[in-house]
């Protein structure tokens, strides 16, 4: 069983003028001991799907409507916002955007970490602090015994975001969710991030769910990847066969957009049009006006889930007669 | 950048001191600027003086401030009577001193009062928002229009002249504005990136806005307060002046200035020195309201 299973998720946000839905059809399924990409461009419903997980929607106005998200064998919908503050933290836990202003300025860093531990495991203070001093340890934090008396306007970026993923980590969860831990920092410091991040997780034996816009990094560490289009994932599968071989004309455009070092001097590939902004999502596929391989069904069908014999689930009509057949 | 990007790929380096600030070099460049404000430091001298008179008023007042005298009725300042006598021959300048406790008290307390009720009811209502916040902030509205002379003239029917009656009316009409402050405060802040990850760590909503919202909201509060004492001094001498306030022989500044408006141009000193004595307490409250502005780096949070 998987450790978190997302099945067609559906959500919208209640706004002035009218409900916005920005997932319709989030599908995917995160092992224990393994690293998943969710890649995507800007607006295409990465954070929200972290926050639905994180059971954050209600506090910004959004509700699941639709689909399922199993965690541990639980169905997390079900959950009574007392039920979910146990969860969160203890059992999963994410890592916000900006590293920069995910540590309340008040406190010292060393006490963020304390106060996760005591919510969560009957300890007292003087017990937890050395154990988030190992901790800070173990992230690479160099003298953490004098880092946990600083307060974050003290501390570099590269630093502040070791205090949050230990933080995220402070009271043992199953599943870590970083959305775009990277994005706020240097490139040189991003690496070592991103490499302390798979080391973590392997570590401890736990999920992670990386969201990214940044393939390279998915490449680097993600052992499966779903690729999200305008709110649906319109491929999930093992990394290397999907980086190969992209099934979804989405996916297939995204990997021609990245320069390679060593390539010609010429213009790069880019995906005619723009991301459609959540008021304005097209009807039926909802990639069908940018895509190479657009036929007159795309404009009206909304592709379900096909699950290709390679184990890749991919969301196109191409791929319909395999649906049949397998049927 | 270049430096503190080596701590991170070198442990060895960050034993350097000078890399990392430490807090107490935080703390003495704080003190540093505000020493540098000189109407801060003037207006914490005055405060820690009356205070310290407030205190030591049994030591520091030559005279009784109720024993009357009556031979020695309206005698101008001289070095016996520094401030000279008012009308029952009492010594202005030991009045004075006895005062400034009634101002301190009341000044003290009904804002700490006020404080107390606005920022619990602010709070709740920005940090819940919806119908809550309309019917808190309709409330809020409500006892900001009243005016503080009619709530005190409704509480001397109620509950009869006196401080504590000067204390309710100002910690009931005053609270309005602390609420008002924190609620905008937090309004704004708990949309902030480290609420949102301090929810996903497991907090409930209690942890989140008394541990988390509440200490990063409270800067403009302290200020206002600060200045509202200085406000609440004042209202308590308008009382005391319409005899709403301390009750004689308690020499409240206001009460004292209101006896000597009878013979206001024969004998100016009896409703001079604690005039003086008010104002340069308010100034004090307000210079140093000013400086804890510039302290705490608060940008036009405090118009009231």
């Amino acid at each position: 069983m998987p450790l978190l299973q997302v099945e067609s998720l559906r959500v919208r946000f209640k706004t002035e003028e009218g409900y916005v839905e920005p997932l319709d059809g989030v599908s995917f399924e995160i092992e224990a001991g393994e690293v998943m990409g969710l890649v995507g461009e800007t607006g295409s419903g990465k954070s929200v799907t972290a926050q639905a997980v994180m059971g954050l929607l209600p506090f910004i106005n959004g509700e699941v409507t639709a689909g399922r998200i199993i965690f541990m064998g639980k169905d997390l919908l079900s959950f009574s916002e007392e039920q979910w503050q146990k969860y969160r933290g203890a059992k999963l836990s994410l890592i916000s955007q900006n590293p920069m202003t995910s540590l309340d300025p008040v406190y010292r860093v060393g006490d963020q970490i304390v106060e996760g531990m005591l919510l969560h495991l009957d300890i007292s203070k003087s017990e937890a602090r050395p154990r988030a001093v190992d901790l800070m340890a173990s992230l690479q934090i160099p003298n953490p015994e004098r880092v946990y008396y600083q307060y974050p306007h003290q501390l570099s970026g590269g630093l502040k975001q070791r205090i949050v993923i230990a933080m995220g980590l402070c009271a043992g969860p199953r599943l870590l969710i970083a959305d775009e831990p990277t994005t706020a920092l240097d490139v040189t410091v991003q690496a070592q991030i991103v490499a302390l991040f798979k080391k973590a997780t392997v570590q401890r034996g736990i999920g992670l769910l990386l969201i990214t816009h940044d393939l390279g990094v998915i490449a680097q560490i993600c052992d499966k990847v779903a690729v999200m289009y305008a709110g649906t994932v319109v491929e999930f599968g093992d990394v290397m066969s999907i980086f190969n071989r992209p099934k979804h004309p989405y996916t297939e455009s995204l990997l021609h957009c990245i320069p390679k070092l060593g390539m010609q001097k010429g213009t790069l590939k880019a995906i005619p049009g723009n991301v459609p902004s959540v008021q304005t999502f097209p009807s039926g596929c909802r990639f069908h006006p940018r895509c190479g391989d657009v036929t007159s069904a795309c404009q009206l069908q909304k592709p379900g889930n096909i699950h290709l014999d390679s184990g890749i689930n991919v969301a196109c009509l191409k791929y319909s007669s395999y649906m049949k057949g397998s049927a | 950048m270049f430096k503190k990007r080596e701590i991170i790929q070198n442990p060895a380096v960050s034993r350097n001191p000078g890399m990392i600030m430490m807090p107490s070099g935080h703390r003495r460049r704080l003190w540093r600027k505000f020493t540098a404000n000189r109407l801060g430091v003037i207006g914490v001298v005055i405060i820690m003086v009356l205070i310290a008179v407030a205190s030591l008023a049994n030591i520091l007042a030559p005279y009784s401030y109720k024993e009357q005298e009556l031979s020695a009725m309206y005698l101008p300042p001289s070095a016996e009577h520094l401030m000279g006598t008012d009308e029952f021959g009492r010594d202005v300048l030991s009045r004075v001193i006895h005062g400034s406790r009634i101002s301190v008290y009341v000044g003290v307390v009904s804002v700490g009062l006020s404080v107390i009720i606005g920022v619990f009811i602010g709070s709740i209502a920005g940090y819940y928002g919806g119908w809550i916040d309309h019917a808190l902030t309709t409330i809020a509205d409500l006892t900001w229009s009243l005016p503080e002379i009619l709530v005190a003239l409704l509480l001397v029917a109620i509950i009869g002249a006196g401080v504590e009656c000067v204390i309710a009316a100002i910690g009931l009409t005053y609270w309005a504005q602390y609420a008002r402050l924190i609620r905008g405060q937090i309004l704004m802040l708990k949309n902030e990136v480290y609420i949102e990850a301090t929810r996903s760590l497991g907090a409930n909503d209690f942890n989140i806005l008394f541990k988390h919202l509440f200490p990063n909201a409270i800067g403009p509060v302290v200020v206002a307060a600060t200045i509202g004492i200085g406000q609440a001094i004042v209202l308590e001498a308008t009382l005391g002046f319409l005899g709403l306030g301390a009750q004689p022989p308690l020499p409240s500044w206001g009460a004292m200035m209101s006896s000597g408006t009878a013979y206001l141009f024969i004998s100016p000193w009896v409703i001079i020195f604690p005039g003086l004595a008010m104002m340069i307490t308010v100034l004090g409250f307000n210079l140093f309201g000013d400086a804890l502005v510039d302290l705490l780096d608060i940008k036009d949070t405090t118009t009231t």
